[in-house]
């Protein structure tokens, strides 16, 4: 049985996928209970699989027998577990409350919307734990599709910006193909080991340097990254309130993901770093998008879009680690996906529930009143914004804790200034927000519709959001554990 | 398999052409304004990777990789026979393509019905003016 668990993980949520559209025909709740079945049984596999990887080494699948580099290969080590277990952890709590959030605002779509959820999440496992650059791509398009999906079903402007999305993502994976084109070219081969094995020998080809751009461009696209982050906001922004809470945590960190294991497991150390330079190029770029998101932010006046561009920044946080490529860095870059995952799912999940129960995420119209009707919504909110800014002991802190030291082993202070200013601004937007509902007493408190009346939202609704929240201060506590538990294993050769 | 490299401005005008359909691919989505004309040009764009793929699997005078009985008398020279892999990678890639541009499509209808229109400019200013 253990031996299955790397292609169980992903296989659990296909056979959900294809099988909960026909028992949604009986009864349509059926579907959300398959779903929530299929995550949690994921969530159960990947952290066992975690286990596994931690106690006895990283573990291969050969799918259909054949053996690779000929076959595809599915490999669960340190990186693809910690990820697959955060994917399938985060989507488990969020899809707690997300049933109530879809009847709020898609009546009627219930089937397919938790069929969709299913097959993004089939592909981002996939994208976790192939050991296949070509299976990679199509991991990719199967998550990407789903996720357009989801994004379009949302207000009346959504189908534009989903399809804004579809077009950016379909021509990164396309440059991803591409890029894939060269390297198979010169190697022979699409298995990530093996391609790493004869890579050096291919070294001065400056044939290679075009592919490993093309693909750095094209996950550099599915993750946000910044210049290409251009699809992100107005798809987080439109799609409806429970596909937000869904792929904002774990859409762009596979992308992140990809990069991890592209740069540093197949092209190597070596290369990218010390002969030619890539990572600097991310870091630079990752700098920029983090001081670009953040001012962005500020200037938003609606939760969910100023949520959307903080997501450019944070992404920013995660390519900033990669960029800097050592040690410090990278456990800085795996633990703000964790961190990002809790606090952004915490963070649209409040802002899901603010729009059931308030009709709006309008920050100008946020004030004591809100607060007082949903006391304990806000204080999920609250963490989320501490951790956000990166207050200890929140999780926050800790992670750009280690991107500031990877920062200074590099003796790249410029970086800590960025880590810096944008907190500041961070602590900008998010205070904005906590000032207006624990500081401003109702402007229009006379005459309006309950305006001192408690209004939670729903204990289903209201139990992912709490439970983030207590995540994002158990991470932060102890987040020396997961450091130096499972972290600390993932170690690139040469890094 | 060769490194088609080596030969690319000595025999391969296949990649000439298909360098070409990408750089006019991406142009299309880039500039036209008109949503189902950048469609197009991602197919465009698709289509010039996926040809790029299967040109580097052709060789002069090689054949499908089918062994047929007679031919066990002597070694099977792998020079005889074309590569199999990209093009079979690349019918996972149209597959990938044709899915694309369905829910492209599915899209596009719903835009259509909404907004009476697919022109980027006109969207963005009906997207602009209280769509929110």
């Amino acid at each position: 049985m253990t031996e299955h668990l790397p292609v169980l993980i992903p296989l659990v949520l296909l056979t959900a996928a294809l099988a909960s559209p026909l028992f949604g025909l009986i009864r349509h709740s059926w579907t959300y209970r398959i779903t929530v079945a299929a995550v949690a049984l994921d969530a159960g596999l990947t952290m066992w699989g975690l286990a596994e990887v931690i106690a006895d080494g990283p573990m291969s699948y050969r799918l259909g027998g054949w053996v690779p580099p000929i076959g595809i290969e599915f490999v669960l080590d340190p990186l693809s577990a910690f990820f697959a277990t955060v994917i399938a952890v985060v989507a488990l709590v969020v899809l707690v409350g997300a049933r109530a959030l879809v009847a709020e605002e898609l009546p009627e779509k219930e089937v397919p919307f938790f069929v969709a959820v299913l097959l993004m999440l089939t592909g981002f496992q996939g994208i976790v734990i192939t050991g296949d650059l070509f299976n990679l791509f199509v991991f990719m398009e199967i998550g990407a599709l789903a996720a357009y999906a989801l994004v379009a079903v949302g207000e009346r402007p959504s189908p534009v910006a989903a399809f804004r999305y579809l077009l950016i993502g379909a021509t990164g994976a396309s440059l991803y193909l591409l890029g894939l084109w060269f390297v198979y070219s010169l190697t022979g081969s699409l298995n990530m080991a093996d391609v790493a094995a004869i890579l050096p020998t291919v070294w001065d080809n400056p044939a290679m340097v075009i592919g490993l751009s093309l693909i750095v461009v094209g996950l550099g696209v599915k993750m946000a990254m910044f210049p290409m982050h251009g699809w992100l906001p107005d798809a987080y922004t439109q799609a409806p309130s429970a596909a937000s809470a869904l792929i904002a945590p774990i859409g762009t960190k596979v992308g992140a993901y990809a990069l991890i294991r592209i740069l540093f497991f197949v092209f190597g150390v070596r290369l990218v770093r010390d002969r030619l330079a890539v990572t600097d190029v991310v870091l630079w770029l990752s700098a920029v998008g983090i001081i670009y998101g953040s001012v962005m932010a500020i200037a938003q006046r609606e939760m969910k879009r100023m949520l959307a561009y903080s997501s450019v920044a944070q992404v920013g946080y995660i390519g900033l680690g990669i960029g800097l490529a050592n040690p410090v860095g990278l456990i800085g870059a795996v633990l703000h996906v964790v961190n990002h995952a809790f606090m952004k799912a915490a963070l649209f999940v409040v802002a899901g529930n603010m729009r059931v129960k308030l009709g709006h995420t309008d920050i100008g119209r946020i004030d004591a009143a809100v607060q007082r009707a949903m006391p304990w919504t806000m204080a999920a909110f609250t963490v989320g914004a501490l951790s956000m800014i990166g207050v200890p002991p929140t999780a926050g802190f800790f992670s750009k804790w280690y991107l500031a030291s990877g920062a200074i082993d590099r003796g790249l202070w410029i970086m800590v200034l960025v880590i810096l200013v944008s907190s500041l601004l961070n602590a900008v937007y998010f205070f904005r927000v906590l000032e207006r509902a624990y500081l401003r007493s109702g402007d229009r408190e006379e005459g309006t519709e309950a305006a001192s009346g408690r209004n939670e939202a729903r204990p289903v609704m209201l139990v992912p959001a709490l439970l983030l929240a207590a995540g994002i201060v158990a991470l932060g506590v102890f987040n020396a554990v997961l450091v130096n538990g499972v972290i600390d294993l993932i170690r690139p050769a040469g890094l | 398999m060769g490194p088609p490299m080596g030969d690319f401005w000595g025999g391969g005008y296949a990649y000439a052409a298909t360098a070409a359909l990408l750089v006019i691919g991406l142009y299309a989505i880039l500039v036209k304004r008109n949503l189902v004309k950048k469609l197009i040009g991602l197919n465009i764009l698709q289509a010039a990777i996926i040809l790029t793929w299967v040109a580097t699997a052709t060789k002069p005078d090689a054949t499908v990789p089918v062994l047929e009985s007679h031919s066990g008398e002597h070694l099977v020279e792998a020079a005889d026979y074309l590569n199999p892999l990209p093009h079979t990678l690349m019918l996972t890639a149209i597959v990938v393509g044709v899915a694309t541009t369905g829910v492209a499509f599915a899209l596009l209808i719903s835009i259509f019905r909404r907004y009476g229109t697919l022109d980027e400019g006109e969207l963005l200013g009906e997207m602009r003016n209280g769509g929110g």
